[in-house]
């Protein structure tokens, strides 16, 4: 019997190609919706964390204020010094390499070309802790570092925005105001976490950017590389501790800098963006239910249509349990459809725009099974009420209805 | 079932619609008996309770009270499922407009009855072709009605009835809607059924040259029998042997 409510569904879904695909429209857009989003969403929580581990899986930054993070109070905590750092350096076990570091966003020229990018001033310190390594030229020299020479080394996309063609070392490149020469490339990272490209970077020696960029002797963040091994909570206890006493503060007083390695900076990142997914998915499933409602006001005007027929049917002796059966077929194998189809849609969505996003794509098949499941559950649903309508016709008065 | 038994049979029946004061009897007191192979055509003026007395026979609606017997069983006693058994497997239908199936071949509404009886497509496939035959519609199993005159539809729509091999065929105004000549050719289709197969026909007419062709003719007027012919019997029926009442 249920296979033959099953082919009687198809052969009326068939007849109806129009309108049923119409009916589905709703279903399929809603089940794609849900899982496009999650699944992009779940892609970009992997390349988050992906991303920042490629900063440096050992890595502590050390800002000023309370918290990272929206709100957090930077104007009323004194900045950091060099000393700082090299404090860390020396009293601190377990450290790899720290690096004091000042940044501002400036216009380069180089020859006709000019180019606004992220000028960043620190030691050579900064190149472990950042991960980052040379493609061609050197590093500073103490020298250059303590003097304050106006020398720079350059990231991929400086080199290929404004030195396109030409070899770069020993080239000028102005800063802003000053011109300094190019000693250095750096190999390319690729995107950086949300979105950034890493690559558009400009490193200066710290008095370099400190003297000539910020005109302070204020460091803005430090960068604290840990030893492969060595626990960053213990790392983090000891920072504080030394911190605190460099900043002369009381007991009663709260910290005002914070410390935060890469792994909460990824944990905290991904659990935002999983909340993001999370609301995101919720507002396309509301767009699954109005596709069920679509699909219970199909269904209804069909019952209304096809009120002769169901009078035939009910004469020749289909019991009412037969009839209900047929028209809930019919809108649970119209939903399933959808699903199907939706499903098929979030596969190519999906494709396209992670290749577009340059984001992983991951199947997943729990959302694809959740949302098909779903699509189905909304077909008896809302398919129950118009299937029960068109059970409890009188067969008399719907062979009499024209 | 010997054929002493009645297949059918009504006693004090009656049909009230509505309650209280808006009450309208349709069938007042019917007493009514058919056997196997009979065909009666049931005659009367609008309102004189011959589409209530089809469709109570015809197990569609129920009796307000009397007794219905069809064969053994007690059919005002039935609930809706049981009745919808009933029909499928002991009634067919014909209507005065044809109620096939749109946009679905001759051969497909042929074989919807035995879709409910749960036949394989082969011989649902089988049964609808050997059916249409007898109608004389085999070279129209693929047309849709849409494709088919009135007497062809007529035709597949008595193919339809008569495939499931009922008891009972049950003809409301089967040529209300057909010209004379078709008429004449429904009504002789349905006579031979009755005569060659033994299947008993009920017809509700108003037309006196169709009834002609009944065995047996029942004049209503407001809900009671105002006349009953009997049983023609210048025209014994094949299965029969002894007249049953």
């Amino acid at each position: 019997m249920l296979l033959n409510a099953l082919h009687l569904a198809l052969r009326e879904i068939r007849r109806n190609l129009l309108r049923s695909l119409l009916t589905v429209l709703g279903i399929v857009i809603g089940v794609a919706a849900v899982i496009t989003l999650v699944t992009l969403g779940n892609g970009a929580t992997v390349m988050v964390k992906q991303q920042i581990s490629a900063l440096g899986s050992n890595l502590v930054v050390m800002r000023p204020g309370q918290r990272l993070g929206p709100g957090h109070d930077e104007a009323g905590a004194p900045p950091f010094r060099r000393e700082d750092a090299d404090a860390i350096a020396a009293e601190i076990r377990g450290i790899a390499a720290v690096a004091p570091v000042v940044s501002a966003t400036v216009t380069l020229v180089a020859g006709a070309a000019n180019w606004s990018s992220s000028v960043t001033g620190s030691t050579n310190a900064y190149f472990p802790a950042g991960n980052w390594r040379l493609a061609q030229g050197r590093l500073f020299s103490d020298d250059e570092e303590q003097a304050g020479k106006a020398v720079c080394i350059i990231g991929e996309t400086v080199r290929a925005k404004l030195f396109a063609g030409e070899p770069p070392l020993g080239s000028s490149l102005r800063v802003k105001s000053f011109g300094c020469e190019v000693i250095g490339v750096l190999a390319a990272k690729g995107q950086g976490a949300m979105g950034m490209d890493q690559d558009d970077t400009v490193i200066l020696p710290l008095v370099t950017a400190q003297r000539r960029l910020t005109n302070s002797r204020a460091v803005g963040t430090v960068m604290i590389s840990l030893r492969d091994g060595v626990s960053a909570a213990t790392a983090i206890t000891d920072i504080t501790t030394l911190m605190r006493e460099r900043r002369k503060l009381t007991e009663a007083q709260e910290n005002n800098f914070s410390l935060m390695d890469t792994r909460q900076i990824a944990e905290t990142l991904s659990g935002t963006i999983g909340t993001m997914t999370t609301l995101l998915g919720a507002v396309a499933a509301v767009s699954l239910l109005v596709g069920g409602i679509g699909i219970m006001n199909i269904m209804l005007v069909s019952v209304t249509e096809r009120t002769r027929e169901i009078g035939i049917r009910l004469a020749i002796g289909a019991t009412g349990r037969e009839v209900l059966t047929q028209f809930l077929t019919e809108a649970v194998v119209l939903s399933a459809c959808g699903g199907l189809a939706g499903m098929a849609l979030a596969l190519l969505a999906c494709l396209g725009l992670a290749g577009a996003l340059s984001m992983p794509f991951l199947f997943n098949p729990g959302i694809n099974g959740l949302a098909f499941g779903v699509s189905a559950v909304v077909g008896v649903i809302f398919g129950y009420m118009p299937a029960r309508r068109a059970a409890a016709l009188d067969p008399i008065d719907a062979l009499r209805r024209e | 079932m010997t054929a002493a038994a009645p297949l059918i049979r009504l006693s004090a029946l009656t049909r009230v619609y509505g309650r209280g004061d808006t009450a309208v009897a349709a069938l007042r007191g019917i007493d009514l008996s058919l056997c196997q192979g009979d065909f009666l055509a049931i005659m009367g003026a609008s309102g004189s309770g011959k589409s209530t007395l089809m469709n109570i026979l015809g197990c569609l609606d129920t009796p307000s009270g009397g007794e219905y017997r069809f064969g053994a069983i007690a059919v005002e006693t039935l609930n809706q499922t049981q009745r919808a058994l009933l029909r499928r497997h002991r009634l067919g239908f014909v209507f005065q407009g044809f109620n096939l199936l749109a946009r679905t071949s001759a051969q497909e509404n042929v074989e919807l009855p035995l879709l409910y009886r749960g036949l394989p497509a082969a011989r649902r496939r089988e049964a609808a072709l050997a059916a249409l035959d007898l109608v004389g519609l085999s070279d129209r199993a693929g047309h849709t009605p849409a494709e088919l005159s009135g007497g062809q539809q007529q035709r597949v729509a008595i193919a339809r009835a008569i495939v499931t091999d009922p008891a009972v065929l049950l003809a409301d105004e089967p040529t209300g809607n057909l010209d004379t000549a078709r008429s004449h050719a429904i009504m002789d289709l349905l006579t031979r059924l009755n005569r060659e197969r033994g299947l008993t026909v009920i017809m509700v007419t108003h037309e006196e040259d169709m009834a002609a062709y009944a065995g047996r003719t029942l004049h209503l007027r407001d809900g009671l029998i105002d006349r009953d012919s009997g049983r023609d019997n210048a025209r014994p029926l094949l299965t029969e042997t002894a007249p049953c009442c």
